[in-house]
């Protein structure tokens, strides 16, 4: 039997819950990770959807920026769900001016750019690498207005990118962690086993 | 390749229910102006919900409390960036429709407000806008669930800055749950029954062993203690009115409230967030009061 992952959840707010319910159902090992010494051990990081200005203080007051930074910069695999994806932007549209970024995925990002609560919107989307749709759940969701040249999009929806990869960093505008399907969890885990065979702990 | 349906759906209950999920771990603070909204959103609160008036002055000026005015709510949308809340008097279903058309993100069916109907609480399904609904025991947490809210507080009584009564419904809701948890199919009759709450949704708990809908903490709460106390005791976020905006430094202890209910098992950080933040809101004890407000509603 292959060894399990071990897969952090920043646990400060938000959706947390239901990732590890996710990433369980996946036979992953999950820690949830509020403080620095959380961070030892594991093998890839998952933040969450929430409030990204709720996030972002809290990542500030706990001193954990700089060091979820210095792991993005280091290849580290992280993947980043609606509040999670602002968090890895280099640019934030909407955004407070204190709101604090990981700068880990080149791309533009608009803050509840698809409106409040009431625009919301379930949707089934296209994802390149399955052979049906995923259903995806969008909530007071951010827009992705331009990408760099190295970010590769694997699901767009409209004329917007909605799910994104760059090297080892996963991101997406919806929340797969609210659906049973796990698909998109795994791909996350592939990027994780393949890191850590080159990286081994 | 598959072809995906073109026809996006609002309003759903999974993408109500997706937005509570995203407000778990975090802290909704009362607020009555955009400055105090700024002051909420920079402690790090993860909404507001916006209302003329907190508590403890609805409750000192008396009268009859009401939805409140759009102008003040529309300055506090303005104001802040995080999701906006705000409340309707149970049973009226027009004040909940002028919030959804106000784009509120969340409408709270509360008992702070004068409750409009003695009988009927709104029909939660007929709106766009997810609802949050208070509850004393499991039996009401389920039927306000049954009508389609997206959401579950408890009901503690608000404007006082005592959690006694938060604490009581928290333990009355986890605790039946554990109960149904150990519970044979036979007995969850009995238990639907006795709760006066559909009997699919009492097989739901027993299936899953939680409440189909987050379930956060509500009334009295004042301090980054009283706060860490209701995350340990089973709630996934809290709401806090009067007990910010009363107290001598509401920045300071917003923050503090915010900390304490993320890192809320960590002692060593609760000491720390509880230390140098100014005195809290006095507060009244429960003889004290002559108007429950978690006796409105049923």
């Amino acid at each position: 039997m292959k060894p399990k992952l071990h897969i952090g959840v920043l646990a400060l707010q938000g959706a947390f819950g239901a990732h590890t319910e996710a990433l369980r159902k996946c036979g992953a090992e999950v820690r949830l990770v509020r403080a620095q010494e959380d961070l030892s051990g594991l093998q890839g990081l998952v933040i969450p959807g929430g409030e990204s200005t709720t996030m972002s203080n809290l990542l500030v007051a706990s001193g954990l920026s700089e060091v979820l930074k210095r792991l993005c910069q280091d290849g580290f695999p992280v993947f980043g769900t609606c509040a999670g994806m602002i968090m890895l932007a280099e640019t934030i549209l909407d955004g407070r001016a204190d709101q604090v970024s990981l700068c880990a995925l080149d791309i533009e990002i608009r803050r509840n750019g698809y409106g409040r609560q009431n625009d919301s919107f379930e949707q089934d989307i296209i994802v390149h690498s399955f052979d049906t749709p995923f259903h995806a759940l969008f909530i007071r969701a951010p827009v992705i207005e331009a990408i760099g040249s190295d970010v590769e999009v694997l699901a767009s929806w409209g004329d917007r990118p909605v799910l994104v990869r760059t090297a080892n960093i996963l991101a997406c505008s919806f929340h797969p962690e609210l659906v049973s399907d796990l698909r998109i969890h795994k791909i996350f885990l592939s990027i994780v086993e393949n890191f850590s065979v080159t990286n081994p702990r | 390749m598959a072809t995906s349906s073109t026809r996006s759906v609002t309003g759903s209950f999974p993408v109500k229910r997706g937005l509570a999920e995203m407000l778990k771990g975090g802290v909704i603070m009362d607020v009555v102006t955009p400055e105090q909204a700024k002051i909420a959103e920079d402690a790090g609160a993860c909404a507001v919900m916006a209302l003329e008036r907190v508590p403890a002055d609805i409750r000192r000026d008396g009268g009859v409390a009401r939805m409140s005015d759009p102008e003040m709510i529309q300055g506090i949308q303005a104001a802040v960036t995080i999701p906006v809340m705000a409340k309707a008097r149970i049973g009226h279903f027009v004040e909940a429709q002028i919030l959804q058309a106000l784009g509120v993100d969340f409408i709270d069916e509360s008992e702070v407000l004068t409750p409009a109907d003695e009988a009927h609480h709104i029909d939660k399904f007929k709106f766009t806008t997810p609802f949050v609904c208070g509850a004393t025991n499991l039996g009401e947490a389920l039927r306000r669930i049954s009508e389609g809210a997206a959401m579950i507080r408890s009901k503690g009584e608000a404007g006082t800055g005592n959690v006694v009564e938060a604490v009581r419904h928290l333990r009355s809701i986890l605790g039946d749950i554990k109960k149904i948890g150990t519970a044979d199919s036979a007995e969850l009759f009995e238990w639907a029954k006795r709760l006066q709450a559909p009997l699919s949704l009492v097989q739901e708990i027993a299936e899953t062993g939680q409440l189909p809908v987050p379930l956060f903490c509500a009334g009295g709460l004042a301090t980054p203690a009283d706060a860490a106390f209701a995350m340990q005791l089973g709630a996934s976020s809290v709401f806090v009115g009067s007990g910010i905006f009363k107290s001598d430094n509401p920045a300071l202890r917003a923050k503090a409230i915010v900390e304490a209910t993320t890192h809320f098992m960590d002692a060593d950080v609760l000491a720390r967030v509880s230390t140098g933040i100014g005195a809290p809101m006095t507060g009244i004890g429960m003889d004290e009061i002559n108007q429950r407000y978690a006796e409105r509603g049923w």
